[in-house]
């Protein structure tokens, strides 16, 4: 990941990078202009490779008809109309939107318990950090292999517990509506750890004089939480929003595990992404599957961009 | 996108990381294009001094000894032929192959199921055995009549099983003596069969044990009723669910349900049959002959014996194979033909069989795989070849089996009418078939 801002190695200016500091004014002399761009050449290069030529390549898929191997022939806009009135994409959609919704829940959840770890004092702080990350980095198909027996109606130890409380478990995974909210549980437990990180990040660069003058005041810990740590925690708050509610319109490899390819009621609980593959990969309709690739695209950068307006008025910058 | 002055420097990474992970959601889509030439089959068997460096494709790491005992054997003949054996799990397997296929980067020499075979081999990916056929070096009639039928499409062959599996009942003796139930000594019917099931769950209610279990794996349960009440499931490229006789296959199962004696498709969708059997609460679990491998050192192994399907309207189970196929964009095509010819030869199939982890499909080869369970009387299996019927297949099957796990459920659980639920799947799978 880079910023944008690489600055030419003026050899008169040295350290300019204090926070808030203003920016150095660039007096772009043209025999430095080409540095910058030979700095990220690599980086360049290998997204143009393998992010942007595939997009173009995709994009010129969606309106051909692809067979399994290749061999395309030019179908115009046939891959999108077809598309708009197939109601599996709304499914999808729909199911989509609520493993986002539900996933999103882990933020509130996230920024508690990164504060609560921010408390002075706390022992054991690394050990828990630990613990919360472990999920974020354990392998999907390993984690879909634990939820998946913890699930289980039958023998599952998630209905064990519900019954001592006389509660009758579903089928979690084998009922529809219940499985998607079960991956989004596990998509929610497996995020948790990377917010965290962000937002533990955040807090340290809150200045503590804040808490100390607030304290003088007589605010209560609550009343520190919701005057200081929030509105200046909500730069960090917005990147880890953006980050999931990509990462949750990509869901596929956790549906895909905990439900198995053969459930039944996979078909009514499927993922865009996981619409994708099947158009894809097992119909074998590839110009079909980049015009639903092409739509989780757009859908995202517009997400992404509506996100990038309203954060104006709620995040707090400086 | 926002045409904001200052950006703090969170802000502005999220931007740029968004950028980066919103692209990677369309890099999965790429892919070449062309298809090779399929031009006519050359074959003639190398010279030993031969020196080529090739690829074998496989999905099972089970089998991995055995087949680099087979190229041990192989490089006694052919000493500057080097082979890379590469394993793809088979979740990804077809996924990889058919990338690898359109950048025409295909193994030289590759596994083959038959629901994949009618795709590949149509769409000129693969090499045909007619040279190797012509030449001798092939003799079709080695092998299980139905699997040689599998690997030809419009008439041209393009291999020879290496192994193949028909499916038969295990039985957990233990539960089936607890339960104070009788087997049948030789054959059964389909009333037969239900009933024991239903005996058994009832007896051994209380410990959660089922007397049997249907699924959502054709092959080994649905498939196999529907050819024993004389049914098909696709045939001549047209679905056969909107048959009686398909339905009142599927109706075995619904029938199973009901009576309790199967757990509900629910409860086999979150553990699966295969999974209760060895937990040790199903007492008849309907299964391929490659179940064996999965009792090796299991507790169970001892009180495990194999029965013959119940017949309906007539005997049958389903059989499949796998075959070794060369790939048509190989450089290496003599090289490639020289192991796929080697491996269904009888020495290969041979020590195939010695691992225990599959049947040999070369006629006589197979002894050693009833030998590997004694008590367990695995012989049902080789038995069953004689009324076997080939594996439903077409030349896209995957768009349609999507189907049936999307629509007979509603059927097994009563949801539905089985006739109304096989009657909609049929249409829609014909639909499926007719784009192929």
């Amino acid at each position: 990941m880079t910023t944008s801002q690489t600055a030419p190695p003026a050899p008169a200016r040295t350290g300019s990078a204090g926070r808030g500091g203003p920016a150095p004014s660039r007096g772009p002399r043209p025999e430095h202009t080409l540095w910058p761009w030979l700095f990220v050449a690599p980086l360049v290069a290998g997204i143009a490779v393998f992010y942007l030529w595939p997009i173009v390549q995709t994009a010129g898929y969606s309106f051909t008809e692809t067979g399994p191997f290749g061999g395309s022939t030019f179908a115009g806009v046939d891959n999108y109309v077809a598309l708009f009135q197939d109601p599996e994409l709304y499914l999808s959609l729909g199911n989509t939107l609520l493993y986002t919704v539900i996933v999103l829940l882990g933020i509130p959840i996230a920024v508690g318990l990164a504060s609560l770890l921010n408390l002075p004092g706390l022992r054991f702080a690394a050990v828990y950090r630990v613990l919360f990350f472990l999920p974020y980095v354990a392998m999907p198909t390993a984690v879909a292999m634990v939820w998946r027996v913890i699930f289980n109606g039958d023998f599952g130890i998630l209905n064990r517990a519900l019954a001592v409380v006389g509660i009758e478990g579903p089928y979690w995974i084998s009922t529809p509506g219940a499985a998607t909210a079960a991956v989004a549980v596990v998509g929610l437990w497996s995020s948790l750890g990377f917010s965290m990180i962000v937002l533990a990040a955040g807090l340290k660069s809150i200045p503590p004089e804040l808490y100390e003058a607030a304290e003088l005041d007589g605010a209560t810990r609550w009343r520190q939480f919701r005057a200081i740590t929030v509105p200046l925690l909500t730069p960090s708050i917005f990147f880890v929003l953006i980050i999931t509610v990509i990462a949750s319109f990509q869901v596929f490899d956790l549906l895909y595990a905990i439900l198995g390819s053969s459930n039944p009621v996979l078909p009514r609980s499927m993922s865009l992404v996981y619409f994708f593959y099947r158009e894809g990969f097992v119909a074998n309709d590839k110009g079909y599957a980049a015009a639903i690739a092409m739509v989780i695209f757009l859908l995202i950068g517009l997400l992404t961009a509506l996100q990038f307006r309203l954060q104006r008025r709620w995040v707090h910058s400086d | 996108m926002t045409p904001t002055r200052r950006t703090s420097p969170l802000r502005r990474t999220a931007l740029a990381a968004s950028a980066v992970v919103l692209t990677s959601a369309l890099a999965a889509c790429g892919g070449g294009s062309g298809s090779p030439d399929a031009d006519a089959a050359e074959y003639a068997a190398p010279d030993a001094d031969l020196a080529a460096s090739i690829t074998y494709g496989v999905w099972d790491q089970n089998q991995v000894p055995a087949i680099e005992e087979n190229i041990a054997a192989f490089n006694e003949v052919y000493p500057d032929i080097d082979v890379t054996v590469n394993v793809t799990p088979f979740a990804e397997y077809w996924t990889k192959l058919q990338t690898q296929a359109s950048s025409e980067t295909l193994p030289d020499l590759f596994w083959m199921n038959g629901p994949n075979i009618g795709l590949y081999a149509s769409n000129g990916m693969l090499e045909p055995i007619t040279g190797a056929v012509e030449a001798g070096d092939i003799d079709p009639a080695n092998y299980p009549q139905a699997l040689v039928d599998l690997y030809t499409i419009d008439g041209v062959s393009y291999g020879v099983p290496k192994d193949f599996d028909t499916i038969g009942i295990w039985v957990n003796t233990a539960l089936v003596e607890q339960a104070g139930v009788e087997l049948p000594e030789d054959g059964w019917t389909w009333d037969e069969f239900q009933e024991t099931a239903v005996e058994i769950s009832e007896a051994l209610a209380d410990d959660g044990v089922y007397g049997a279990a249907g699924g959502m794996d054709g092959q080994t349960t649905y498939y196999n009723t529907i050819f024993q009440a004389g049914g098909t499931v696709v045939d001549d490229g047209a679905s056969g669910y909107a048959t009686p006789e398909a339905q009142a296959g599927l109706q075995f199962w619904t029938d199973l349900i009901a009576s309790g004696g199967s757990p509900s498709i629910q409860q086999l969708t979150d553990t699966t049959a295969d999974q209760w059997f060895t937990s040790g609460k199903l007492a008849m679990y309907w299964g391929g002959s490659w179940f064996r491998s999965a009792l090796t050192d299991s507790d169970l192994a001892e009180d495990v014996t194999v029965l013959p399907l119940p017949s309906g309207e007539e005997q049958a189970t389903v059989i499949h194979g796998v075959a070794n196929v060369v790939s048509a964009t190989s450089t290496e095509k003599q090289a490639a033909q020289a192991l796929q010819v080697f491996l269904a030869g009888q020495e290969a199939q041979q020590q195939q069989g010695d691992s225990g982890a599959v049947i040999p499909a070369f006629e006589g080869t197979q002894s050693s795989f009833t030998a590997s369970m004694p008590d367990a009387d695995l012989q049902v299996f080789l038995d069953a070849v004689e009324y076997s019927r080939p594996l439903p297949v077409s030349l896209n099957s995957a768009e349609w089996n999507a189907l049936e796990t999307e629509l007979l459920p509603q059927a097994f659980s009563g949801e539905r009418p089985v006739a109304d639920v096989a009657t909609d799947l049929a249409e829609q799978m014909d639909a499926a078939l007719a784009e192929e």
